[in-house]
């Protein structure tokens, strides 16, 4: 399976049944194809949209009818359209049960930075900000480094933040952390994925789940 | 009482310089008749607040390529790499507001708000200079109502009297943006007569509508 569809898959085991869900661009758009087929979510899109559906076949395209990617989507059944204000008051409010984020760096207190890029203009934030400010719990999903193999996990961000609000959980191609009050705990290994590697390519400290701990070889 | 005028007709009506709110999530309810009808227009130094600037060469992004947009307000202009060139070129000014405060504001603008304490943006470069607050042992930033001399929106269905349906994800900021300008231009596909949309359907009742085009219309 493509990497990012594996983490997509992990994150899609995360989604329980009832859930509202936004999914942001990128990994996350690819959760949609791995929803469990034993549970029922809706997705959220935050231009004004709850209960969005499949990609249509190329003859059934609406022009009016796009996900916050701007990428052509269908309705399912029980679906309605809101004004962006609305869309926005539900993420705010809480209303949103998870959101599932890509990101550029996350550091060691799970904060995340995924809108600007240091010495470039910020001209754009869309809604970011506020799906990290008011989703009851954020997943980030992510590549572990990037294509030039640098953590993407670290002590302190070199790219401003999103929010002051840390994430819940980081799942990557590598391993999968939750964001605790005292940082940021391993408490999963991808599948052929060591120990080892995994401490070679986080820059940021992490503590380590005893179950890792008794399940490997590694002296820690 | 006639609030049908062609496009032409309806950017007559505006000067340059002029504030213009104008509704859309990129080129999706964006009212593309009024903006070309604009783009054909003398106007000039207009200050646009829209989620985002169009794209190269298409909707707002027409005005951005005759150079006509003096500033911009939204949410998200990296779409569009003509924009991106032009603040680089110091030839436009932009305002980055976060998607759910710009939308809000809009919508506080409408009702007569003085503004609002959001959580949004707190601790991060966008709220550098905003007023913060703690309530509830919450911190939160103040922001201000957004409103405009004009807004140009787009709907899928009026009728005589200017009450508005809309259509799918196309509704996005138009009903905010049809509360929160002095006079307020609704493009529109279809016109029925009075009484022909069911009151529990209509989206943006008719009092906040001063004209109405047709899409395609001249």
């Amino acid at each position: 399976m493509n990497v990012k569809h594996y983490i997509a898959e992990r994150a899609a085991k995360e989604l329980k049944d009832g859930d509202i869900v936004n999914l942001g661009i990128g990994i996350p758009t690819l959760v949609a194809d791995h929803i469990p087929e034993n549970i029922q979510v809706f997705l959220h899109s935050e231009n004004g949209i709850l209960g969005v559906g499949p990609t249509p076949e190329q003859e059934h395209v609406d022009k009016d009818l796009v996900n916050a990617g701007k990428l052509p989507v269908t309705v399912v059944e029980g679906s309605s359209f809101f004004d962006s204000a609305s869309s926005f008051a539900m993420i705010r409010g809480g209303h949103v049960t998870v959101s599932i984020l890509g990101v550029l760096q996350i550091d060691e207190k799970g904060r995340i930075a995924n809108w600007a890029v240091p010495g470039k203009s910020v001209l754009g934030v869309g809604g970011a900000m506020d799906l990290l400010e008011g989703s009851k719990k954020v997943i980030v999903t992510t590549m572990h480094t990037t294509d030039k193999g640098e953590s993407k996990i670290v002590k302190e961000s070199t790219y401003p933040i999103t929010s002051e609000r840390a994430v819940d959980l980081i799942i990557t191609d590598l391993a999968v952390f939750s964001v605790k009050q005292d940082g940021l705990h391993l408490i999963e290994l991808a599948p052929g994925i060591s120990l080892k590697e995994v401490q070679e390519k986080t820059e940021a400290p992490f503590q380590i789940a005893d179950s890792i701990i008794n399940g490997t070889e590694v002296t820690v | 009482m006639g609030k049908l005028i062609t496009c032409e007709e309806a950017v007559k009506k505006i000067d340059s310089g002029s504030r213009i709110m104008v509704g859309g999530f990129g080129l999706v309810g964006c009212p593309l008749s009024l903006v070309d009808a604009l783009a054909d227009s003398e106007v000039k130094d207009l200050e646009i607040i829209s989620n985002n600037l169009g794209e190269p060469g298409r909707g707002l992004g027409v005005l951005v390529r005759q150079k006509r947009v003096k500033k911009a307000i939204g949410s998200y202009f990296t779409s569009n790499p003509e924009v991106v060139k032009a603040f680089q070129d110091k030839e436009l000014e932009v305002e980055v507001v976060p998607q759910g405060t710009m939308s809000e504001a809009i919508r506080a603008g409408g009702a007569g708000l003085g503004g609002f304490y959001t959580p949004v943006s707190v601790g991060t470069k966008i709220a550098e200079n905003k007023e913060e607050r703690i309530l509830n042992g919450k911190k939160y930033v103040f922001q201000e109502p957004i409103k405009a001399d004009f807004a140009l929106i787009k709907a899928k269905k009026a009728d005589t009297l200017g009450n508005l349906i809309y259509n799918k994800s196309a509704r996005n900021f138009n009903p905010m943006m049809a509360t929160a300008a002095d006079t307020v231009i609704a493009e529109v596909d279809e016109i029925v007569e009075s009484g022909q949309i069911s009151p529990e359907e209509i989206v943006t009742p008719h009092l906040y509508v001063d004209f109405i085009v047709l899409s395609g219309g001249n």
